[in-house]
């Protein structure tokens, strides 16, 4: 019988919104998939583009941006920022053959812990049935 | 006190590398009388064999341009690797893929199918594409195999320095033969011929603040030759890539298009890119800001024209 895929999902979580509403999903005793690798920074205007990249060229089967929303970011518009950026990163990635579902920025507010946990939840689901994304694998196969 | 022995090669390029080195002219003779050219394909004829019955570390500094797209390419960088004391990787294409990575984006089948069966002028009616062994009368007759992804010279050999540029601009070169001639060796993996700021500190077109609300690419537009291209909203690869060149492109009023490669420190180029154009941006809504994020047209060839091999992903998933 084959094993069940479990996706490696890397989270980018702004400190004031995503992050806490992480932390609120988590003291809420919310369930949710434990596939998420949250790593907290500051504002999702310091999530470089290179970020992304290198989880995903690293091993990670998904990457999730998460942020205010919009009109509420700490720093006044770093989340629009991010938006900006990701829209390209996007195109960018859909070139690169990386299915869409695999890098998302969602808007999770402190207050939002049902919310984060049901983003990670619709996210693993979906990366599981794209399956493993594998980069390291395919740079091995360079020469064939 | 022998003179320096000193080796050209070229694999996977156009060979601009090598005539930038012709392009130092008569700079070129009075070199001549300091050091001892070994090997030449542009200039001089020197076989394959010469190259072999040397003895490892018999030449003092190898400048390897191009690629790694086939064996023979790949064969070659083992042989200068073992022959050389110094390996420079000289060029874009040595450096970090180059145009030729661009190939990257497709796969070896598509290329091929592109090549010798697509292509409205291919006249292939028995769908022949290269073997790498074929059987004639004579004996077996063998050409290099393609590989499916192409590689910088650092991905499958050791490279002791870089010198980056499409092709290296001529007063660069001249510096960087000085400084291994000199004997006063940087230290290994050292970036020679290039400055450690960003172009744009020496691109004389003046920059305000200004954002942009569209993107036109070079062929809509004339642009206004004093002020920044980026600004006019024409993609200027300038912010990410690294001074050294003069800024020579910007001089004939056309963007800069990234051939110096990455700054200082940073590990993906169009990563850099993409954050520095989506910072001019001048949109607020999700809407607005996806049409011009959808006007970019060819994302992976604009942000990694010259650097698709060296970036974190390297190439498009089959």
């Amino acid at each position: 019988m084959q094993e069940k895929f479990e996706p490696k999902i890397v989270g980018f979580l702004c400190r004031w919104c995503a992050y806490t509403g992480a932390d609120l999903a988590g003291t809420s005793r919310i369930k949710y998939p434990p596939n998420i690798n949250p790593i907290r920074v500051n504002c999702t205007g310091r999530v470089d583009p290179t970020l992304v990249l290198k989880a995903l060229a690293s091993g990670a089967d998904g990457v999730l941006i998460g942020g205010c929303h919009p009109g509420d970011c700490h720093y006044t518009n770093g989340n629009i920022k991010t938006l900006r950026r990701f829209k390209l990163l996007q195109n960018m990635l859909d070139q690169f053959g990386i299915e869409k579902e695999r890098v998302r920025l969602e808007w999770v507010s402190a207050s939002e812990g049902e919310r984060y946990a049901r983003v990670v939840e619709s996210m693993t689901e979906e990366i599981r049935n794209l399956g493993p994304l594998n980069w390291k694998r395919k740079e091995m196969e360079v020469i064939a | 006190m022998t003179s320096p022995k000193i080796a050209f090669n070229w694999a996977s390029s156009c060979g601009g590398c090598e005539i930038a080195v012709l392009e130092l002219g008569t700079k070129l003779v009075e070199l001549k009388d300091k050091i001892d050219i070994v090997f030449w394909p542009v200039a001089l004829d020197f076989k394959y064999s010469d190259l072999e019955s040397m003895p490892d570390k018999n030449i003092d500094v190898t400048f390897f341009n191009g690629a790694i797209q086939n064996s023979e390419n790949e064969h070659l960088a083992q042989l200068f690797r073992a022959k050389s004391k110094l390996l420079v990787a000289f060029g874009a294409c040595a450096y970090m893929g180059g145009i030729p990575a661009l190939a990257n984006t497709k796969s070896k089948q598509q290329i091929f199918n592109s090549s010798y069966k697509e292509t409205p002028t291919t006249d292939n009616p028995q769908n022949i594409t290269p073997q790498t062994k074929f059987i004639v009368p004579e004996g077996e007759l063998t050409i290099p195999k393609f590989y499916n992804t192409v590689k910088t010279l650092d991905q499958v050999v050791d490279v002791d320095y870089y010198v980056p540029g499409c092709p290296p601009v001529g007063s660069q070169i001249e510096k960087v033969v000085g400084t291994i001639l000199s004997g006063e060796l940087p230290p290994k993996g050292a970036i020679l011929g290039a400055s450690d700021k960003s172009l744009c500190h020496e691109c004389k077109l003046e920059k305000t603040d200004r954002k942009v609300s569209k993107l036109v690419r070079t062929y809509e537009t004339i642009p206004d030759p004093k002020r920044c291209l980026l600004e006019q909203g024409i993609i200027c690869m300038g912010p990410a890539t690294r001074g050294g060149c003069g800024a020579i492109c910007l001089d004939a009023n056309s963007p800069c298009r990234g051939c110096y490669g990455p700054l200082p420190n940073v590990i993906d180029q169009g990563a850099k890119m993409l954050s520095a154009l989506a910072s001019v941006f001048d949109a607020e809504s999700e809407e607005d800001i996806r049409k011009l994020a959808d006007s970019v047209v060819d994302p992976i060839g604009t942000f990694y024209r010259f650097g698709l091999a060296r970036s974190l992903l390297r190439r498009t998933k089959e």
